[in-house]
């Protein structure tokens, strides 16, 4: 062997470290600056917002409705409405596809039922969002008009919330599974039922990666706009929302008129709704990265 | 309820009859029958894939939380096949359990020892003090441990998170304690101390210790099995097996280290 050979050189470099080293610098910078290039579409879009929406920011841009066939005046109706929307859409999401994902992770056995039912939900995950808008067309606003008189804000968040679902039940079932299988048995050999082990033990243990699914989830949901417009948001109404059965303005469908629909409007206003709408993905998606620290600074294994 | 037996002769706690275990297609044990005496310290030695651990399983049915586990023969536990005791949590709760590696609970020292109390439903906080004191103690870990009961169980070292679950599992009061090669994580010192305590469990209940370290079976077992891949090769007083009154040969040269 050459190091025996020549045993005082053992430490320097030798041609193949020579290579390794050139190839590693490359590689590294390779993808550093590639790294670097997917960042700037993000700070292209804040830039813009900022510099060309800020102007239209005021107290009374939040607070008052829209006036002069919606060219002036807040974006009030707009704000309550997606809040009302994505309130009630998880509100119905969450329970049902948390309890999905315990028995899927927790009970289901391997079967042939429970890989069709898996498939299921990665393809309802996949589905695009304006089918799930014809659907729910059809589903709460033609099919269950006697329930819900048609189009509004229970027929839109129901239409939101079956597009969710998906998403929450795999969230949560992976947060579910991240608990070792060991302190389930553990908890089993001491005479505890599942649901006693999964209450006591698999919950608290999986309630922040839970949570953080969840409220990934809600920012997401503010921003849909195909799943409404057919079912429950409108372009106008002069009124806020007092009930389920209402229509609603929501901040999606509002800027996509503002920019798209209506004549004369200000070039400021649909940048101050899209800086609004993007100020309150970015509020949601802190308070999660916050609550998702705070809980990981418990962790207990 | 069963009544613990009071009878003068070894009284039969455990018999198992032509026990046979699969993963899917792979048997890892076949046609074990023997039987496990009240009172005794039951010790199950041989290599790795022998199926031990798996034995352990099949007698308080983890096969049913296991996905592909599938268990043919009879566990006959207190007079009673294992598999037609209808309450399953009441078979968990008397059968206690210690793993190889210590599972401490994502809870409080506190917590984990009172938890198989709280299961049964005493909820008085005098007597879950009760029971979480008498258990450390037992386990030789109160006075390491007393000041302070809520931290977490998973901070102490491996050794103490193992006496740790001995606590617990003395907390279910059980009359047969499973201890599944309890020493793999935790210093000599420690071992010594914890082989102490189990010789003074055997009073009151059936203790079955699988082990890998042939000389723990001997320090602590009344009667031992050898298993080999799957095979009870032999049952019998660890005395005898220690003094080449072997019936098979491969008992001796397992027993003197010639392989596993």
């Amino acid at each position: 062997m050459s190091a025996t050979q020549t045993p005082i050189k053992s430490f320097e470099a030798q041609p193949l470290d020579l290579k390794n080293r050139r190839n590693e610098r490359i590689v590294r910078l390779f993808l550093g600056w590639v790294t670097m290039l997917l960042i700037l579409p993000v700070l292209l879009i804040l830039g813009v917002l900022i510099v060309k929406g800020s102007p239209a920011l005021s107290w009374e841009f939040f607070t008052e409705m829209p006036r002069d066939g919606m060219t002036a005046g807040g974006i009030l109706p707009a704000l309550i409405g997606t809040l009302w929307l994505v309130g009630v859409a998880l509100t119905a999401a969450v329970p049902l596809g948390i309890a999905a994902a315990i028995y899927l992770s927790e009970y289901a056995p391997d079967n042939a039922l429970t890989r069709i039912i898996n498939l299921a939900i990665i393809n309802l995950a996949g589905v695009p969002s304006i089918v799930h808008a014809l659907f729910g067309l059809g589903a709460f606003v033609i099919f269950l008009k006697p329930l819900t008189g048609g189009t509004c804000i229970l027929a839109a968040s129901l239409t939101l919330a079956i597009m969710t679902l998906p998403v929450v039940i795999v969230s949560t079932r992976e947060s579910l599974q991240a608990v070792p299988q060991s302190f389930r048995e553990a908890c089993w050999s001491l005479g505890a039922t599942r649901w006693q082990t999964i209450r006591k033990v698999v919950l608290p243990n999986s309630i922040s990666g839970i949570l953080t699914g969840v409220i990934i989830q809600v920012s997401m949901t503010v921003g849909e706009t195909a799943p409404i417009m057919y079912t429950g948001a409108v372009t106008y109404v002069a009124f806020l929302p007092e009930a389920l059965t209402d229509e609603t303005m929501a901040m999606s469908l509002h800027l996509f008129n503002l920019s798209f629909v209506m004549q004369d409007v200000p070039e400021a206003l649909p940048f101050g709704v899209a800086l609004t709408l993007i100020g309150v993905v970015l509020t949601l998606n802190s308070v999660s990265i916050a609550f998702r620290m705070r809980l990981r600074g418990k962790k207990k294994w | 309820m069963v009544e613990r037996s009071t009878a003068i002769a070894p009284a039969e706690k455990l018999r198992v009859r032509d026990l046979t275990i699969r993963y899917e297609d792979t048997v890892v044990l076949k046609d074990a029958s023997f039987e496990v005496r009240e009172n005794e310290v039951f010790g199950i030695i041989g290599p790795a894939n022998s199926g031990k651990t798996s034995f352990l399983r099949a007698v308080n049915r983890m096969d049913e939380m296991t996905t592909g586990m599938h268990v043919s023969g009879e566990v006959i536990f207190n007079g009673k096949d294992v598999s037609e005791w209808r309450n399953l949590y009441a078979l968990r709760s008397r059968i206690g359990v210690v793993f190889p590696l210590p599972v401490g609970l994502p809870m409080s020292i506190y917590e984990n020892v009172a938890f198989a109390a709280k299961l049964r439903g005493v909820r008085k906080r005098a007597d879950l003090d009760e029971v979480v004191e008498r258990c450390l103690t037992r386990a030789a870990l109160w006075d390491e441990v007393k000041d302070r009961l809520n931290s977490l169980g998973s901070l102490l070292s491996g050794g103490q998170q193992q006496r740790l679950t001995i606590a617990r599992a003395l907390s279910q009061e059980p009359e047969l304690l499973l201890l599944d090669e309890f020493s793999i994580a935790v210093d000599p010192v420690t071992t010594m101390r914890i082989e102490d305590v189990l010789k003074e469990l055997k009073q009151e209940m059936t203790i079955i210790l699988v082990t890998n370290l042939v000389q723990q079976a001997r320090r602590l077992a009344d009667r031992t099995a050898f298993f080999l891949n799957g095979e009870v090769v032999e049952v019998g007083d660890t005395a005898e097996l220690f003094t080449r009154n072997t019936k098979d040969q491969r008992t001796t040269d397992y027993l003197e280290g010639r392989f596993g």
